[in-house]
């Protein structure tokens, strides 16, 4: 359970600020994270930002199927 | 693969993806491979893409107890309720909790009837009402697993620190782990493989399942919500199914750190301890629940209003308890659909837009739809 | 009694199977008459002259009163107009009863009032009758307005929910969701800035130059509240009909479908106020396409779907992935989730 989106952050004010969806912007609380910086993606989840969000980690799903897919470990 | 949120929705990828899984569960022949989901958001996602239709016959995905809203006692919706009634309390609720039927009426019932009940997307909407309006005492009904349950600690610490007198919280967050391995040691379904739930994980890590994988030889995939997760960690299971290893991988790498989030933990710890705790359906799992602690039990609705959160009654022909087990599915309830559907919603299985009978209601319920005959005849 | 509790609940006012159980139980026993009882947009009166008539009425009660895009002023008439369009009817004559409260700032009335006339002239209609009362500071919202509308049927199609028919291709003039998103960024207890403005506009111009282009129109329906899962269900149900959807043809803005993610809602179920869901036989599809197309209301109108043969009386939709699921008619007003 949880709707949690992978947002860009936009602006921060102290332990707050904006991330952007898609076009939407939406209000953050950052207390739950260390070392937010503007351009992060995070994940925001009831106006909480939870944990940072890594894009280029795709580049590891598609390492993981093929080693699925060969049979590897 | 870029990592936009369309490549994860990428048909030519997902074509793949279930060529792969067919030829893997295809191997199994006719032996039954069945992949447990605990979380509401998962089975949404499932639903929603129309996932079912497309797996191989002898592969099954159960439904667990992944919804809060559908494992939240009657008797929290009745001392919610209760409290509401009170002409100085202002309730603040997630949308989600507002059609869940208590023992006899639920929120938007007493709503109409008119207590002051309010939906907010953010626990800081409570904050904000408190701040506005000190003459109202504000209580927010704290519901969710570990996804939610740092950010209502937040808000708790926020509110003794801003000397919110009137704001207070009524807490029945529950723990994922402990309910795992509730299921995962009972006889009554035999589960092949567990899709970890996504966003609990990115404050949990992977540790908790790896005891359970160690403890029950069950394999764990720690999944993201696009079809391209769930189908990819659907394969993952397979593999490590067919294969004999109970292993713990993280699908979801882009979410999910194997340490989690340290920093909400140690939030999580100041806030709260664990308690034994009554998962509706379920019965009470030792130390699957949150309790306030006492040195903020100044905020702890509880403690304030002297009220305390009875078990409640449940329809007794309700089914809810086996279907959030994955004893049943859905449409074996003798109530599905019938006497219990999203009109007249017996049991929070199917109030909650994420529980599995919604879910299979308004997703999934394709074969019996699909007659030339009217009104499903 | 399927109505589940004694007192009316918001969801009754919702647009979707709640408040059809509500009309069904209460309102359709106690009227009891043929012009009534299709429960269409509007009323079609042939018994009083050549031409048919369209009659209908609707109570406007949005929050807020002035959103991105419009104001209930606009809305109002957009909505009686676009009820009467629905009919297949030139719209004509407004009445226009409003119930104000104590208090209420006299410049939002006459900027509600520029609103309705703007929007009058835009759809060609006039307000030729109204009402006025003033009720006690909190027993209104500020402001309530009812419109009533009247309008005449100059075509000879029968153009109503019941009559799709198997093949037909389902189409919508533009994107999903705006209005319902465009209000709900403003609400209270949801934080969230918004560029997405409300599609309010009468479409009775719009259904004017379809009629005109004689395509043989089977059905015209304004998915208003519950959205256009309510309004396909609807058409489903009446014309015991199914109707297969495509995801991927459906035309959402990604500002609309990122807000919709975030808040936990599906497009599908979100209000328009601009917008319309026509039927028509496939071979006439390409033609009302190209028309809308080339109309500043039309300018992103799409194939969604097509009638079926199977799975009567309800809406599925191929997926993204290609698989299959229900789009069910929804129960309430969808609130936002955690989860």
């Amino acid at each position: 359970m949880c709707l949690a989106i992978p947002s860009e952050v936009l602006e921060i004010h102290g332990d707050e600020g904006t991330v952007e969806w898609q076009g939407t912007k939406v209000y953050a609380n950052f207390s739950l994270l260390d070392n937010v910086s503007l351009g992060d993606y995070v994940l925001l989840h009831a106006g909480f930002a939870i944990q940072k969000y890594q894009p280029e980690e795709a580049e590891e799903l598609m390492e993981l199927w093929r080693k699925v897919s060969e049979g590897a470990d | 693969m870029k990592g936009r949120i369309e490549d994860y929705r990428d048909p030519r990828l997902t074509d793949q993806l279930l060529r792969d899984i067919h030829d893997v569960a295809g191997s199994a022949s006719s032996r039954t491979i069945s992949l447990m989901e605990v979380c509401g958001t998962h089975t949404m996602a499932i639903a929603r893409y129309g996932i079912r239709s497309l797996l191989p016959d002898n592969l099954k995905l159960l439904s667990g107890p992944g919804c809060p809203v559908c494992v939240t006692p009657a008797g929290y919706v009745d001392t919610a309720i209760s409290l509401s009634r009170n002409p100085d309390v202002t309730v603040v609720t997630f949308g989600d909790l507002m059609r869940v039927p208590g023992s006899d009426s639920s929120l938007a019932v007493a709503k109409a009837a008119g207590a002051d009940i309010r939906v907010a997307y953010s626990p800081s909407y409570a904050l904000e009402l408190a701040r506005n309006q000190p003459e109202r005492k504000v209580v927010f009904l704290a519901i969710g697993f570990e996804t939610t349950s740092p950010s209502l600690a937040w808000t708790l610490v926020q509110a003794k620190e801003s000397r919110l007198s009137n704001l207070s919280f009524l807490c029945a967050c529950k723990l994922i782990p402990p309910a795992l391995h509730a299921l995962a040691s009972s006889d009554e379904v035999k589960i092949d493989g567990l899709l970890c739930p996504g966003h609990v994980s990115t404050i949990i890590g992977t540790a908790p399942y790896e005891q359970l994988a160690r403890q029950y030889g069950i394999p764990c995939v720690v999944a993201g919500f696009e079809p391209v997760d769930v189908l990819l960690s659907v394969l993952l299971l397979c593999r490590r199914i067919a294969r004999g290893e109970a292993k713990v991988d993280i699908e979801y790498s882009r979410s999910v750190p194997k340490e989690g989030n340290p920093k909400a933990l140690k939030l999580l710890g100041q806030v709260f301890e664990p308690a034994d705790s009554a998962w509706r359906g379920l019965g009470t799992i030792p130390d699957s629940g949150l309790e306030i602690r006492s040195g903020l039990s100044d905020h702890d609705a509880k403690t304030v209003f002297g009220v305390d959160i009875p078990l409640g009654k449940d329809n007794p022909a309700c089914r809810c308890g086996d279907v959030l087990r994955g004893v049943i599915s859905p449409p074996e309830c003798p109530l599905f659909r019938t006497a219990c559907n999203p009109l007249t919603p017996v049991g929070a299985c199917m109030v909650s837009g994420e529980g599995a009978c919604a879910a299979f209601y308004k997703y999934c319920e394709l074969e019996h739809k699909k007659g030339t005959q009217p009104h499903g005849n | 009694m399927a109505i589940e509790s004694d007192r009316i609940l918001i969801a009754h006012g919702g647009g979707g199977s709640a408040m059809h159980e509500l009309v069904r139980e209460i309102f359709v026993p106690t009227f009891n008459n043929q012009f009534l009882e299709p429960l269409q947009d509007s009323a079609v009166i042939d018994e009083l002259a050549e031409d048919r008539l369209a009659f209908t009425t609707d109570a406007y009660v949005v929050r807020p009163l002035f959103f991105p895009g419009g104001d209930i002023g606009r809305l109002a008439v957009s909505g009686t107009v676009n009820d009467l369009a629905m009919a297949g009817a030139r719209p004509l004559y407004v009445s226009l009863s409003v119930i104000i409260e104590e208090g209420f700032p006299v410049e939002q009335l006459r900027t509600i009032a520029a609103s309705i006339k703007d929007t009058a002239d835009q759809a060609r209609v006039k307000v030729v009758t109204g009402d006025t009362k003033v009720v006690e500071k909190g027993a209104a919202d500020g402001i309530f307005i009812t419109t009533s509308g009247i309008g005449i049927i100059e075509t000879e199609l029968e153009i109503a929910s019941d009559r799709a028919d198997d093949g037909d291709a389902v189409i919508v003039n533009g994107y999903l969701g705006d209005h319902g998103i465009a209000v709900m960024s403003k609400r209270e207890g949801i934080n969230f800035k918004s560029e997405v403005q409300s599609d309010v506009a009468p479409l009775s111009g719009l259904v004017q130059e379809i009629l005109d282009a004689d395509i043989d129109i089977h059905v015209l329906r304004d998915p208003t509240r519950g959205g256009a899962a309510a309004a396909l269900n609807e058409i489903a149900e009446s014309s015991e009909v199914g109707i297969r959807l495509h995801a991927a043809k459906i035309p959402v803005r990604p500002e609309v479908r990122s807000a919709c993610d975030i808040l936990g809602l599906d497009p599908l179920y979100v209000a328009n106020e601009g917008k319309l869901i026509a039927l028509c036989p496939l071979g006439q599809a390409r033609k009302l396409l190209t028309l809308l197309r080339k109309h500043p209301l039309g300018k992103s109108a799409a194939i969604i779907g097509e009638v079926t043969s199977e799975w009567l009386g309800n809406v599925i939709m191929e997926t993204e992935i290609g698989g299959t699921r229900i789009v069910e008619m929804p129960y309430g007003e969808q609130l936002p989730r955690i989860c």
